[in-house]
């Protein structure tokens, strides 16, 4: 793909911004991770069976608002988050990733993941998916208003629950 | 308590779950989840005589369209056919065995078996079998059709098959859980509740029989899911039982015996309800809404029973494993057994056919703040199943669980005790030593 990407942002911008968003959630520094988002961030997982839905007419897996999302972190910091207590160990490898589209000041990126998450007992899961997300600039600093997480395995089958960030 | 040494029960009088009504103790065996001699013996005594719950009418909305899903331990195709006509037939082709329809859900003229190229009609007629000249004069086609479930009936668009061919009918099955399913289907004016699109399937590291606990216990909520009431608390949902009324919850719910090993929780709401009960996590916009959502049900069914329908929760078993829950959005989720200690659940939204795009997505964000593997509420009710199984790899040292809670109680069970899990087990006991 050859169109030019020259009116807001390089690739290697968008690479810093999503290796250092994996970083941070890999180091479960939650809040750190809750700044990159915008006022008005949505996350969203959709479900194996419907990778490319619409939340408003078929179930999410997680479909979150900003409001619920800052909820969700909160609940991922309470030792009472029993699915993610003692926390996970997870990796995430991003590659593959690109600038897609630019429209006002919304840009948009996809890029490929593997998450590794090991829990106590020798379970390893892995999470195989695509990103694809809306990026904005605020105050000259790039930030997540959208972000999606479509996993590839046609059902959650063994990797059970979605209870950290994908 | 009965510390006998274990043995495999073969209708010898060794009880899996002991029932002591003078010092009221209940208790059950652990080793019933983690047997595999007793997860065979449950196929044959429950899942090859009662009621399986295949799917809804609503997701073969015309001719031609499948499901394939596993039912009772066996490949399903659920599809309606020409006429129209609902359709539960075996999917294994009848000469070498291939599953003859592989994808997920479609819409198909007919099964083609990718192996030998048999191919059946809808109505699981077959109808093609290249080089037919080859089989000798016996061979009759007439005969070597797809096999249906030996029954297949419906309740309100739920659509349930039976593998013994002469079990009672599906009503008179239902027994007492058919009012909590016509309270589930009230919500629709036109009586129509459909399958929202998105499957969530996932597995637990668990008995099966544990998610049927988990479903209706209402006693595991303030610890297990503390952090999805401080969510309620922090969006304003009071969520304090009542001072001095020795509740655990906010409001007094009960847990009932709908006969036939059915149960069910009914407990007024506290956690808001698409239909029609708004909680501030509904925000102001929709409060309107909902109101008019709630006169529509007055007017359809008067003050009482729109009040029965808008106000209170139920979250309803169907023996074996069909779950309804009716809170905070609705529910339908079925599980079987892989193993002893692995399951797998299917779960799908529910709502009435008439919502506005506005109420459908209300009601599907109501439902992801509880359930689902990605909810506030599931993935703890995971962790918690699998915490047990875990514990129950000491099954042959700790051999009973307890389940006498409210046992003592003169009147009505709490949603909070444990009568209706008593019910289960009972239905449990009862069917698996009538077949030993």
């Amino acid at each position: 793909m050859n169109t030019p990407m020259t009116n807001a942002v390089s690739r290697a911008e968008v690479e810093d911004l999503l290796y250092h968003e994996a970083d941070l959630l890999d180091s479960w520094k939650l809040d750190d991770w809750l700044a990159l988002m915008t006022d008005d961030a949505t996350y969203y997982v959709p479900p194996n069976d419907k990778p490319d839905a619409d939340h408003r007419f078929t179930l999410f897996t997680i479909a979150d608002d900003i409001v619920r999302l800052r909820e969700r972190i909160i609940r991922l910091k309470d030792p009472n988050c029993h699915a993610e207590f003692p926390p996970s160990r997870t990796r995430r490898l991003i590659s593959n990733v690109r600038v897609t589209g630019v429209e006002g000041d919304t840009i948009s990126v996809t890029a490929n993941f593997v998450i590794y998450r090991h829990r106590r007992g020798g379970q390893r899961q892995e999470f195989v998916g695509r990103y694809r997300h809306k990026l904005r600039r605020h105050g000259g600093m790039l930030k997540i208003a959208e972000r999606r997480a479509i996993l590839d395995a046609e059902e959650l089958g063994a990797l059970g629950s979605v209870s950290f960030i994908l | 308590m009965d510390d006998r040494p274990n043995r495999p029960i073969a209708g010898n009088g060794h009880r899996m779950v002991v029932e002591n009504r003078d010092d009221m103790s209940f208790q059950v065996k652990r080793e019933v989840f983690v047997s595999r001699d007793i997860l065979e013996r449950e196929q044959q005594a429950l899942f090859d005589h009662c009621w399986i719950y295949v799917g809804h009418a609503s997701e073969l909305k015309s001719p031609g369209e499948f499901r394939t899903r596993w039912v009772a331990g066996r490949p399903v195709i659920f599809c309606r056919d020409r006429e129209g006509n609902i359709r539960c037939l075996i999917n294994s082709c009848r000469h070498r065995g291939a599953t003859v329809c592989r994808e997920r859900e479609g819409t198909a003229r007919n099964f083609y078996c990718m192996y030998h190229g048999w191919t059946y009609g809808l109505d699981g007629a077959l109808r093609n079998v290249p080089g037919e000249e080859a089989y000798p004069p016996r061979f009759d086609k007439t005969k070597m059709g797809l096999v249906a479930a030996p029954r297949l009936e419906s309740y309100r668009d739920f659509w349930f098959v039976n593998f013994d061919p002469d079990a009672a009918d599906l009503v008179t099955y239902l027994a007492g859980a058919k009012d909590y399913i016509d309270l589930v289907v009230d919500q629709s004016p036109s009586g129509r509740m459909e399958i929202i699109s998105g499957t969530q399937e996932y597995d637990i590291k668990a008995n099966w029989k544990l998610l049927v606990e988990n479903s209706v216990d209402d006693y595991h909520l303030v610890a297990t899911h503390a952090t999805w009431l401080n969510y309620m608390r922090n969006s304003g949902v009071n969520i304090a039982p009542p001072k001095g009324s020795g509740l655990l919850l906010p409001t007094k719910g009960l847990g009932k015996d709908l006969g036939n090993g059915h149960l069910t929780t009914d407990n007024p709401n506290y956690r808001g309800r698409p239909v029609a009960r708004w909680i501030s996590v509904f925000g102001e916009e929709a409060k309107a809404d909902i109101d008019a959502i709630r006169a529509e049900l007055v007017a359809r069914l008067g003050e009482a029973r729109a009040a029965r329908v808008a106000d209170t929760n139920r979250n309803l078993v169907v023996f074996p494993n069909l779950v309804i829950n009716d809170g905070s959005s609705v529910t339908v989720r079925n599980f079987y057994p892989v193993s002893p200690d692995l399951m797998h659940v299917t779960a799908w939204a529910l709502g009435p056919v008439e919502e506005t795009e506005a109420q459908r997505a209300r009601r599907l964000h109501a439902f992801l703040t509880f359930y689902g593997p990605g909810g506030f509420a599931t993935p703890d009710d995971v962790a918690a199943l699998e915490a047990v199984q875990q514990g129950f790899a000491a099954w042959r040292d700790v051999q009973w669980n307890d389940l006498s809670r409210g046992m003592a109680r003169n009147d009505d069970q709490l949603d909070t005790d444990e009568g209706h899990l008593r019910v289960f087990w009972r239905r449990w006991s009862e069917l698996m030593e009538t077949a030993a």
